[in-house]
């Protein structure tokens, strides 16, 4: 596929990095040339140095014979425009623009085809917002992300003493919690995957990433592990746009605290929040910390932006006693150097814009890609078409179907009925099947199973 | 730090690739039978073999090439391109007798100099001087991109080869976004310009084998002819225009064939900078020349004066080397400026040699910028070339690139005289091997046959370092490149 990126900032990079190493045609696009050289010299893509809305500079970049165009520089507008330039002038199939302010997001009206040709617009923030929320709503888990429109979800967990099921065969799990149907879908043991079956037997520090209807998650994570209580105080560091929109989420079912370094955002944010308290001052200041009773905080979430100060203030709360502590962490490096050490959870903010935006680009009908495990593992939600001769899928049980190596079928999700995946289900078409890929490299071979071969007998 | 055994496993692939290049000179020895036949297929049993055993106890090393190890892979393999290459014209015969001999002519070809030690070549076998010529057409656009383009494998590691290989200043400009996709349009627009060449040669009234092997060379801007007396062999007015044009072609900037074919419009050719500056220095040249001969007597009718005088032009100026008449005896300044202007005469991204003219340019618009900044002291003004300012990162390279250049010029000449060589022999054959041109003046004027052992040596090493301009080579060559 042909894809031009549109800005060579964070999100740009760590895209053209995922869709150059798929095997697409890229081309990166960014007025600093600096940017586009360290990655010349990293990928194999082509860059082009201009401003990004001009139609010249996106002509130079080959939007003439493009399939797709994403826009992610830093400035919402030039990111629309450059939308609109592709479509008048190139008619580019598909358009995605980042859209971060709310002013234009709340205008629904604004995007379609009479108006802004956008096919799709991404808001990093209100994706990372969704996804910080989503664990505070599960304490325990390490990953939460959505399928079906949220209908089911796949949660990675990790293991503790204590758990009812740790110690035991997987196919116990029917015995412990008769009513509940789940799938785990993989299981990391010290960093490596292995493919559950049936007598598998979970143990204490392994990383259980499971399927299961959303009202049932929290009786499987109970299995696994001891229930943390549920998240009442919340402390956020950092007022920003997502320390904003977490605040909003959070501030109806939680204690919400909110440390904001400048007095003049500190006022803004309070005239925009309810209940939520906002503090000036530093958020690695340890006198403030344990003033505001940071020892009985049940999340410490740090989401300014530099990583640096998130990752020491988040260090320093979990040091002063807060029971679980997250940091929005921008740089992959710091990812692994302390998730799961110093800090219990990292997120990662492209992780969460790169899986919105794979979807777009894998064949198949794919309609969503979650990565996991910082890139290394996918979870897709792919649609079967067809029929039995026509697809590799449908009408088939899944013991029939040949999955690549390393790829399980965690659930199904047949209109509005969630069905968990057993060896004897028959998939239909139109259903929507969810897959766990342990290794990404698979993810081709899993479009390819999804595809309908005309030939295909 | 180098990581050997992954230099090692590409070395072994592009070796057994490269040992395959012996194939069609087999199948011209069986068509012709010109006895010819054994060289060849001793070279390939040798070679092929060689390739895969360096490639299979490294197999298993797979880790993305970094540009140091690029540089080293790319200058180990034209050394071992021409080191392979030589067997077979040792082995022959009638051929080379010394290894020596045979490797000159082997690296003359690779790196498309055209500069041969080998008189009587009217005599050879066909299938040896098939083989002459296809050196060229690999070494001409490059080896490494043709490796790049056969080989996906060699992935994010095909554009690190592909940087320390490329001529000109600006290395990043892509075609297409990926590499290899990149070397393949380049392989194509290069296969299907010798294609027509050929058959114009054959038009022209050509044999097709003298036409397939000077398509050969005139689109490597190699030179090699299958006559002593080069080009000028046939005297034919039809081929001397034909030679011009794809000579011209050759030696102009093979992204803009692309894009005037990819889009096309001819607008590509005139909006960009570098190709008018080429196109008026050829100009400029012939018409001094041509102007020089007339007006000395070297021929009496103008259209003789034009016909040698743009042909010798041409041919030198875009460092491919064949000559129609003997330049070397023209009166004054003429055979000097001839030698010279294969230094700055070639576009990048061509099969041509020298400094190349992008660099000419700007150096000539940066040393503009200076004289300005004496009227105007404090003026900020950008060197820009096609309208857009180049980065000073880029006129520092430049600037360094001209400098290194002078300096290894000079140091060859010196070395060449202090081997026994009077001074313009000397110094035409060091413009004629660093920029890759071919024939020189006085001694080395037709061929480099009558000179000493050390000579040719040295030449050797100016025409690697000619064909990776200067610095790829280079680098390989400091202790700061071992260093861990």
């Amino acid at each position: 596929m042909k894809i031009i990126i549109l800005g060579a900032g964070q999100v740009g990079a760590t895209l053209a990095e995922n869709l150059a190493n798929e095997a697409n045609d890229v081309t990166v696009v960014d007025s600093d040339p600096g940017l586009l050289q360290a990655l010349q010299d990293r990928l194999d893509i082509r860059t082009v140095n201009g401003h990004a809305a001009y139609p010249d500079i996106l002509r130079d970049a080959g939007a003439e014979d493009a399939d797709m165009l994403i826009a992610v520089t830093e400035v919402d507008e030039t990111n629309m425009v450059a939308c609109t330039v592709a479509n008048t002038l190139f008619h580019t199939p598909t358009k995605i623009a980042r859209i971060r302010s709310n002013e234009y997001l709340r205008e629904g009206k604004l995007f379609g085809a009479e108006a802004l040709p956008i096919d799709m617009s991404i808001s990093p923030e209100q994706l990372v917002t969704d996804y910080i929320s989503r664990l505070i709503q599960y304490p325990g888990a390490l990953q939460v992300v959505d399928f079906a429109d949220g209908r089911v979800r796949m949660v990675g967990v990790k293991a503790y003493y204590g758990g009812p099921l740790v110690g035991q065969e997987l196919r116990e799990i029917r015995e412990h919690i008769p009513g509940v149907d789940t799938r785990v879908a993989a299981i990391y043991r010290r960093g490596r995957p292995i493919i559950p079956e049936g007598d598998t037997i979970i143990e204490a520090e392994d990383e259980v990433f499971f399927v299961a209807a959303k009202k049932d998650i929290p009786q499987v994570i109970a299995e696994l592990r001891k229930l943390d209580r549920p998240v009442k105080r919340v402390l956020l560091a950092g007022g920003g746009n997502i320390g904003l929109r977490l605040a909003k989420a959070l501030e109806d079912h939680c204690q919400v605290k909110l440390i904001e370094r400048d007095p003049t955002r500190a006022r803004h944010l309070s005239e925009q929040l309810k209940s939520c308290i906002v503090l000036v001052g530093d958020a690695a200041n340890e006198e403030l910390l344990t003033e505001e009773n940071i020892e009985s905080t049940d999340v410490f979430c740090a989401v300014t932006n530099d990583d640096e100060a998130n990752i020491l203030s988040a260090m320093l709360a979990k040091r002063l006693g807060a029971r679980k502590v997250m940091s929005l962490i921008n740089r992959l490096a710091y990812v692994d150097l302390v998730e799961g050490g110093a800090i219990d959870i990292a997120i990662s903010p492209q992780q969460s814009t790169v899986s919105a935006l794979l979807a777009h680009v894998r064949r198949g009908d794919v309609v969503r890609v979650h990565s996991l495990r910082r890139g290394a593992a996918e979870a897709i939600e792919a649609i079967a078409h067809g029929d039995e001769n026509t697809s590799r899928v449908v009408g088939r049980r899944l013991e029939q179907v040949k999955l690549p190596p390393g790829t399980t079928i965690g659930c199904i999700v047949r209109d509005e009925e969630v069905i968990i995946a057993h060896h004897d289900t028959v998939i239909q078409a139109e259903d929507h099947v969810i897959l766990f890929i342990v290794d990404k490299k698979r993810t081709r071979d899993v479009e390819r199973l999804f595809q309908v071969g005309l030939t295909f007998i | 730090m180098l990581n050997f055994a992954n230099v090692q496993r590409i070395f072994g692939m592009l070796i057994s690739m490269f040992s395959l290049t012996l194939i069609p000179p087999i199948g011209v020895a069986l068509y012709y039978q010109d006895g010819g036949l054994l060289p060849f297929i001793e070279g390939l049993a040798l070679t092929f073999p060689l390739g895969v055993l360096t490639w299979w106890t490294a197999r298993s090393a797979s880790r993305e090439l970094r540009l140091r190890e690029g540089c080293l892979i790319v200058v180990l393999f034209y050394v071992v391109f021409s080191l392979v290459g030589a067997v077979p014209l040792v082995i022959t015969d009638d051929g080379w007798h010394t290894y020596t001999d045979a490797m000159f002519e082997a690296v003359s070809g690779v790196t498309t100099t055209g500069a041969t030690v080998k008189l009587g070549l009217d005599s050879l076998p066909k299938s040896l001087l098939y083989y002459r010529a296809q050196l060229e057409w690999i070494g001409g656009m490059g080896v490494i991109v043709l490796a790049v383009a056969i080989l996906p494998m060699l992935g994010v590691g095909g554009m690190q080869l592909y940087r320390a290989e490329t001529p000109g200043p600006m290395k990043d400009s892509k075609l297409t976004p990926r590499i290899t996709e990149t070397a393949r349009a380049l392989y194509l627009v290069y296969a299907s310009m010798t294609g027509l060449c050929i058959v114009a040669y054959w038009l022209a009234g050509m044999s097709l084998f003298d036409a397939i092997c000077h398509a050969f060379t005139t689109m490597a801007s190699g030179g090699f002819a299958n006559y002593d007396a080069s080009l000028g062999h046939f005297n034919s007015v039809a081929i001397d225009c034909i030679a011009i044009v794809f000579m011209i072609v050759a030696a102009s900037n093979f992204s803009l064939h692309f894009l005037a074919l990819h889009r096309g419009t001819a607008k590509i050719y005139t909006n960009d900078s570098e190709f008018v500056a080429y196109i008026s220095f050829l100009c400029v040249l012939a018409v001094l020349v041509s102007l020089g001969l007339y007006v000395s007597g070297q021929y009496s009718s103008v259209l003789d004066a034009i016909r040698y005088g743009t042909f010798q032009v041409v041919s030198l100026a875009t460092s491919t080397g064949y000559t129609t008449a003997d330049y070397s005896v023209w009166a004054g300044a003429l055979p000097m400026i001839l030698i010279m202007s294969s230094a700055f005469c070639s576009s990048a991204g061509s099969t041509g040699g020298g400094m190349k003219v992008i660099r000419v340019v700007l150096l000539a618009r940066y040393g503009y910028r200076e004289i300005l900044r004496i009227v105007h002291p404090s003026a900020e003004i950008s060197v820009k070339v096609g309208g857009r300012a180049v980065s000073n990162q880029v006129l520092a390279a430049v600037a360094g690139f001209f400098a290194v250049y002078v300096a290894l010029f000079l140091l060859f000449w010196f070395v060449l005289m202090a081997l026994g060589l009077d001074p313009v022999t000397a110094v035409a054959a060091v413009s004629a091997t660093l920029n890759n041109m071919g024939p020189g003046l006085g001694d080395v004027a037709t061929s480099f046959a009558a000179m000493d052992p050390a000579v040719k040596w040295v030449c050797i090493l100016a025409m690697l370092l000619g064909r990776l301009e200067l610095f790829t080579l280079m680098a390989v060559l400091t202790p700061a490149f071992w260093r861990r």
